[in-house]
């Protein structure tokens, strides 16, 4: 049974059409990936879930329960957290503050401390760093802090969107080992990357969208066996 | 986007050579004017000096708790709330009715422990009013323009502004009201010291004043710095999409905020009335203005700015008449003035980092 459910999802930006009639199902314990080009409405469909954008039609459902009316905030509570394309960290706030906001709904405070341990461990950089403004981080530390950030939710659905960007390739095997890391540990992942390469060696599914459509799905070896997707996405 | 096309270019072309020009002449002119003051004529005795710079502090609190609430509201929704020195007015209103009541029941002067009761429940009172008066008005007035263009609030805070002075006259009546002290707190009485040739009085209200201004000054720097509600405030001040990814509800962060600004215009209020004695329905204009003029001298959005742009302001509409040589009457265009040169020679204010063009 799906853990995720987008289901025909429509959505505009003013009168742009930028989502035209989405589906993808998400499994509990996978890594889905979402590929495609500028534009092709990746990160649209991860602000769809999250609830930052509305859709005009079509639903999105988790876990039997349907998010697509609630506001972003709410959905947090459901057990889904992003880690946003560009990052998007709090630039001012110190690198702590910004992991405490990743855990703003929960009140547990003995399990948020041990999940700022378990990022500490992942991400040794960030504890050096803990008390510094998130603006003074380095590209590779503030993609760290959105993911990690992100973790602190504790979240069952983890959406990741473009962690890769602007990375040096160390620093990118890097991150893709600690999304491995997670979800072996237990977390679903829905992966947005344009880094076609790295998101098939982690994902386990794919779907490749291209102008706010599915183009293409299925297991990430039929993927790569694909002949569109070689000449388009990996360069062969 | 269409916010950004339609704003003005910031870049407000002064020639090259004028800016300096006046740069020079406004100098020179202090310069002369305070030689002549300090000098030539030696208008003021040191106990002179010191009863201006005694109330320029005083004043410069009041306007500093004012000028922190246009900048929370600021750096949260970059709108000025051009409202916020009538929600003081009426925090005013709040703690004058409530002293009266009490003053008719005759607690207000029973006993020492009645007293300072009293003052107590009137700043309570005070604070409670404004809160809710500046939440309703957000709810009202605000919050149905999110999303609109950076003036579209801005002419409704105006027009909000005024309807709270009108709505005011209409209830409370035009004329000029006097709270009632109780008699611990006696209005220009207080400890006096003896300075050159002069009596110098602190008064007790003044040092009430003052002390209740840096206790909240200080209340609010640990709430924005050390609170969950704090950091989610600055999280949405910085990013209200991310902020919203985070779980935080931006709505009601928003709200708060106008309720710790209209927390801290009701305890100025009470304040106001306590000190200077007369409240009526456009008390809160001047000092809003005042206090708004305070925010931009310390960089708007900037909470240790407004705390430092109120106290400076304060002592320079004090001091600098007397400094200048000036008539006290100029003491607002003094003030004012200072807003005029602010914007020409550092319009991000005294602590301003370069944040109104990334954030817009």
């Amino acid at each position: 049974m799906a853990m995720l459910e987008v289901r025909n999802v429509h959505t505009y930006y003013g009168n742009i059409h930028a989502l035209k009639g989405i589906s993808i199902n998400v499994d509990e314990g996978e890594i889905v990936t979402l590929i495609g080009a500028n534009g092709a409405g990746k990160s649209t469909t991860l602000n769809a879930i999250c609830g930052l954008v509305k859709p005009r039609s079509g639903e999105i459902v988790l876990e039997n329960e349907a998010i697509h009316r609630l506001p972003a905030h709410e959905v947090v509570s459901k057990g889904v957290a992003q880690s946003p394309e560009g990052r998007r960290i709090f630039g001012r706030l110190t690198v702590q503050e910004n992991l405490e906001m990743g855990a703003f709904r929960r009140a547990d405070a003995g399990a948020i401390q041990e999940d700022m341990r378990r990022v500490f461990d992942l991400f040794p950089r960030l504890e050096e760093r803990r008390k510094q403004v998130g603006g003074t981080l380095s590209g590779g530390e503030q993609q760290m802090l959105a993911i990690g950030r992100a973790m602190m939710a504790r979240p069952r659905l983890l959406l990741l969107d473009e962690p890769s960007m602007g990375l040096a390739p160390l620093l990118v095997e890097d991150i893709f080992r600690v999304v491995r890391q997670l979800n072996e540990q237990g977390t679903t992942i829905l992966l947005v990357e344009q880094n076609a390469l790295m998101a098939f060696s982690v994902a386990h599914r794919g779907y490749v969208l291209e102008t706010g459509r599915v183009v293409l799905e299925g297991t990430v070896d039929e993927l790569r066996e694909n002949p569109e997707v070689q000449k388009a996405y990996l360069g062969g | 986007m269409e916010a950004e096309a339609s704003r003005p270019k910031q870049s407000f072309n002064v020639g090259r050579w004028i800016r300096p020009l006046i740069g020079v002449v406004v100098l020179a002119f202090i310069l002369w004017r305070f030689w002549n003051v300090l000098f030539v004529q030696q208008v003021y005795g040191p106990d002179t000096w010191m009863r201006f710079a005694i109330s320029g502090i005083i004043l410069g609190g009041v306007y500093a708790v004012i000028a922190l609430g246009y900048t929370l509201v600021y750096g949260i929704l970059f709108m000025i709330n051009f409202a916020h020195g009538d929600v003081m007015m009426l925090g005013a209103f709040a703690g004058f009715f409530t002293l009266e009541a009490l003053r008719g029941t005759g607690l207000l002067n029973q006993s020492i422990f009645w007293s300072i009761l009293s003052v107590i429940i009137a700043f309570l009172v005070g604070m409670v009013a404004a809160t809710v008066i500046a939440v309703v008005l957000e709810r009202v007035a605000y919050r149905p323009l999110r999303g609109a263009p950076r003036l579209v609030p801005l002419i409704s805070a105006i027009g909000a502004s005024l309807f709270l002075e009108n709505a005011a006259q209409l209830v409370f009546g035009a004329q000029r009201q006097t709270y009632s002290n109780p008699t611990i707190i006696e209005r220009n009485v207080g400890w006096t010291f003896h300075i050159g040739e002069g009596d110098v009085l602190l008064t007790y209200t003044g040092v009430l004043t003052f002390v209740l201004s840096v206790l909240l000054m200080i209340g609010l720097a640990l709430l924005v710095q050390r609170t969950k509600m704090g950091k989610a405030m600055r999280a949405v001040a910085e990013d209200k999409q991310t902020a919203a990814l985070m779980g935080i509800d931006v709505d009601q962060v928003i709200s708060t905020t106008f309720a710790i600004s209209g927390a801290l215009a009701g305890a100025a209020g009470v304040m106001w009335g306590l000190h200077m004695g007369i409240i009526y329905h456009f008390v809160g204009f001047l000092p809003g203005l005042k206090a708004f003029t305070a925010a931009v001298l310390g960089g708007i959005g900037n909470i240790p700015g407004a705390m430092m742009g109120g106290l400076t302001l304060g002592i320079f509409e004090a001091l600098g008449p007397a400094v200048l040589g000036m008539p006290f009457q100029l003491k607002d265009v003094l003030a004012f003035s200072i807003l005029v040169l602010v914007l020409i020679f550092r319009p991000t204010g005294l602590l301003g980092e370069v944040l109104s063009e990334k954030k817009a």
